[in-house]
């Protein structure tokens, strides 16, 4: 199959998505020098931010204007769960609230599990220098 | 500027701006990491999307390869560097979810593979997880209260 390379590296499509993720770690550095929040917080803070802007048709807009800039970062994760179970509720009913946003975001959590179960067993023991 | 009158403007004026500079440096840092890694998402969705698969998996794929590739990252020792480096910048996007998996997990090894690896796995992934699906069960039960009553929202 051809790729269209030019598809591939649209540089405006690139562009906004660097400008909106970079603004989106900004905020987060934000957080981390001028609050106390552990780094812990800010994810689940991130992740339940996107999941309210998302259930809310907000952070849709954000995902249509620049892409990947949007939803990977954290608050992308959480606007997929919200996604999928506004999905489910269309399909399903009640039942869809509950299986919807993980069935949305399962091959992220998935991958989580299985490739960082994988990668704790091979990775090397610290070394104890300094 | 005005000119500073007493010491007290003077040392207000000090405060304000010396806590700055390293704010800004790590503003900086994080955007430009944070936003190449999301131009790298970006980059694996546009050649999924000519393969001409459609957007949902493409952005499955995406999450999966980013967090695939920081969890050996991490395994080598080597996503630390960049997260010191970057801060927020590798922490808010996906691959900080999966750092966040893969660093205590290794931490807690000596304690076994069962309790230990699997165990601690989760120690700030659970949380996320926890929170995370807890809002989308309510996002969608509000959702199914409006759509039943014929109410749209937004």
């Amino acid at each position: 199959m051809d790729i269209n390379w030019a598809n591939v590296f649209d540089w405006m499509m690139l562009l906004k998505c660097f400008v909106i993720g970079g603004l989106i770690c900004i905020i987060g550095q934000i957080l981390i020098d001028k609050t106390k929040l552990t780094p812990a917080r800010i994810l689940v803070i991130f992740v339940t931010t996107g999941t309210i802007l998302g259930g809310l048709g907000i952070y849709k807009y954000l995902v249509d204007f620049a892409g990947a800039g949007a939803t990977v970062p954290l608050t992308g994760f959480g606007y997929n769960l919200a996604k999928g179970a506004i999905e489910g509720v269309k399909q399903s009913g009640l039942i869809g609230a509950f299986t919807g946003g993980v069935k949305a975001s399962a091959g992220g959590i998935a991958a989580a599990v299985f490739f960082g179960y994988l990668a704790s067993l091979i990775s090397k023991p610290k070394m104890k220098k300094q | 500027m005005d000119p500073l009158e007493t010491k007290q403007t003077y040392q207000d004026y000090v405060d304000k701006k010396s806590p700055n500079s390293p704010i800004l440096k790590n503003c900086f840092n994080a955007f430009w990491v944070g936003g190449l890694i999301c131009s790298i998402g970006q980059i694996i969705l546009n050649i999924c999307k000519e393969r001409g698969l459609d957007t949902e998996t493409s952005g499955t794929i995406v999450s999966i390869l980013l967090i695939g590739i920081t969890a050996f990252l991490t395994g080598l020792n080597l996503f630390n560097r960049i997260g010191k480096f970057a801060g927020a910048g590798s922490l808010v996007p996906i691959t900080g979810f999966a750092n966040s998996i893969v660093s205590p997990s290794m931490e807690y090894k000596s304690e076994g593979y069962v309790m230990g690896v699997g165990g601690k796995m989760f120690t700030v992934a659970g949380p996320v997880l926890v929170f995370g699906i807890s809002a989308s069960i309510l996002v969608g039960i509000i959702y199914l209260i409006f759509n039943t009553q014929n109410i749209t929202l937004v």
